[in-house]
């Protein structure tokens, strides 16, 4: 057992006691586990949703992606900041409108705004699929940190159903107040860990920042830049705004939400949110310096990037401080994405075939199913192989299906039937999976469209049938509902 | 006017530089001339959030009691 595991492991042991405790003196019902007892303050929210920020996506996925790909990857700074913005619009009339008719997830709100239980169950099983690539991601994380934290003598599968292990544990004892709380000591560290990486490692490795991007740019010209074809401007604009619409379309982004105590919270975190994501500025910094530093990596080893360069520049006490907090930042995401799963399945998948199931029933079988989605997300963590940045972008196209018909609901005359946003969303998210299993992209459907066409981010393409589909749908089905009142 | 219309400003802004000048250079603070643009309007986005927050008649409005 050496040092770095032996802090892992302290991080891990620590999360789940703080768990423990948080709950003490509260009856976990429903409204308790799931959105706290709806008594979240500012700043419990503000951590909730800034938990967002720090995952395992950004710690490794974000210093993979820029050692990868190079400027593609400063979309990440972008699209928060651009969600933050129309956040302070939304959320505050999503959460006005779900204290009002107690609601505890996304599905619930969609049912109760289109007055619709099966567009509910669409939007349940819409949220559980992209959740799975999510998780993924965080599971995979996990591996890479114990991988790397054990100097390669544990093995990658088997660092992955350890961390899912821990996360469900902590799931099962836990509930979202104790993911709050946890929240707080990752986000400390992962801010102190992140500073330093990012300042020290271009300082040692390239006297400064400024000679470290000189050094990346001699290595590599044109890797700062966007290129001129594939993940070009257009790849950037496309993507950026697709995933600021689509950013609170997460089932557990949507409920964090719900854990407010009053709406002027989200309207004063649009404005602090920003600023704390800056933080990503210093990952990239990291990532470019393993650019010089630990050339070579490929695919998905390069979510290894960040580590890589750790193992090679410190001790172990420091790779094992490094990768506690990388644990953190799985483990707290994670256990809002199994919850959140389990929750919308035992919610409302089940429940809506089963209108007798009590709240207590619901919350009994959204735990029993926590281990299944674990064991999912375990299996595609160890199968598959992917970067972490291309799994969460998969899960967006997903999510972004659901913007259209939420923010015409929002709307003070809805234009949108409920027929019209079941097809809309049913054949976005058809899109979605035809394009991802065929491996497509507009550039190989429409070779003869512009240059700028053809990079779009192909969930683009999605959402634009959707929108079609759900206008066209929401004409014919308000007409013929005209006519039936007229006669 | 609604001051809710200036939150458009941070998205032309974001777009703006990678469209009309997607380049390394000039490096601005050591960084590449891309990210110094995107650093900026984030910073950009903070502060014309607060405007608008100051100007919303709603911000300290009381949410309707429980019924």
């Amino acid at each position: 057992m050496t040092i770095a595991l032996i802090l892992l492991a302290l991080s891990a042991l620590t999360a789940l006691g703080i768990g423990v405790l948080a709950r003490s003196g509260l009856v976990m019902g429903l409204e308790q586990w799931t959105v706290g007892g709806r008594g979240f303050g500012a700043v419990l929210v503000f951590l909730l949703l800034a938990g967002e920020i720090y995952t395992t996506f950004t710690f490794l996925g974000a210093s993979g992606y820029a050692y990868g790909l190079g400027a593609p990857a400063y979309y990440i700074l972008a699209y928060g900041t651009l969600a933050y913005v129309i956040s302070y619009f939304m959320l505050p009339a999503v959460w006005t409108y779900a204290r009002r008719h107690h609601l505890v997830s996304q599905p619930d709100f969609f049912a109760h705004k289109y007055a619709s239980k099966v567009l509910g169950v669409l939007v349940a099983l819409v949220g559980v699929v992209a959740l799975v690539p999510y998780l993924v991601l965080q599971f995979t994380g996990l591996g890479v940190i114990v991988e790397a934290a054990s100097y390669g003598t544990i093995h990658k599968s088997v660092s992955v159903i350890i961390g899912a292990a821990v996360v469900t544990l902590y799931v099962i004892v836990s509930g979202i107040r104790g993911s709050a709380w946890v929240s707080i000591i990752k986000d400390t560290l992962i801010i102190l860990v992140v500073l330093f990486l990012g300042l020290y490692l271009p300082l040692h490795y390239a006297g400064s920042v400024a000679g470290m991007f000189a050094a990346v740019d001699k290595a590599k010209p044109g890797f700062l830049a966007f290129a001129a074809t594939g993940k070009s401007v257009a790849w950037f604009v496309s993507t950026v705004l697709l995933t600021s619409l689509g950013f609170f379309m997460w089932p557990h982004s949507f409920g964090a939400c719900f854990t407010a105590r009053n709406s002027s919270v989200f309207r004063k975190n649009a404005i602090v949110l920003p600023l704390y994501q800056l933080v990503l500025l210093f990952v990239f910094f990291v990532g470019f310096t393993a650019v010089l530093v630990v050339p070579g990596l490929k695919g998905a080893a390069t979510n290894m990037a960040l580590l890589k360069i750790t193992v090679a520049a410190f001790p172990p006490w420091v790779v094992g401080i490094v990768g506690a907090t990388g644990v953190l930042t799985a483990l707290v995401p994670g256990s809002l994405i199994m919850m959140t799963a389990a929750t919308l399945f035992s919610r409302n998948i089940v429940a809506a075939f089963r209108p007798e199931q009590t709240d207590e029933e619901t919350v009994r079988l959204a735990k029993m199913l926590v281990p299944v989605v674990a064991i999912i997300g375990a299996y595609f963590a160890i199968s598959g192989s992917s970067t972490i940045v291309a799994l969460l972008l998969m899960g967006y196209s997903f999510v972004t299906q659901l913007f259209p018909s939420l923010i015409c609901s929002l709307l003070p005359r809805n234009p949108v039937t409920k027929e019209g946003a079941f097809a809309g969303i049913a054949v976005g998210v058809g899109a979605v999976v035809y394009f991802t299993l065929s491996n497509q992209t507009l550039a190989t459907l429409f070779p003869g469209l512009p240059e700028f066409i053809r990079d779009l981010n192909i969930g683009t393409a999605a959402a634009l049938l959707n929108v079609v589909t759900l206008a066209i749908v929401s004409a014919a089905t308000a007409s013929r509902r005209q006519e039936v009142a007229a006669e | 006017m609604k001051p809710g219309l200036l939150a458009i400003i941070p998205f032309i802004g974001m777009f703006a530089g990678p469209i009309f000048h997607n380049s390394v250079t000039p490096f601005i603070l050591g960084m590449p001339f891309i990210l110094a643009w995107i650093v900026l309007w984030v910073l950009i986005a903070s502060a014309t959030m607060a405007v608008i927050y100051v100007l919303d008649p709603m911000r300290d409005a009381p949410d309707e009691d429980m019924p």
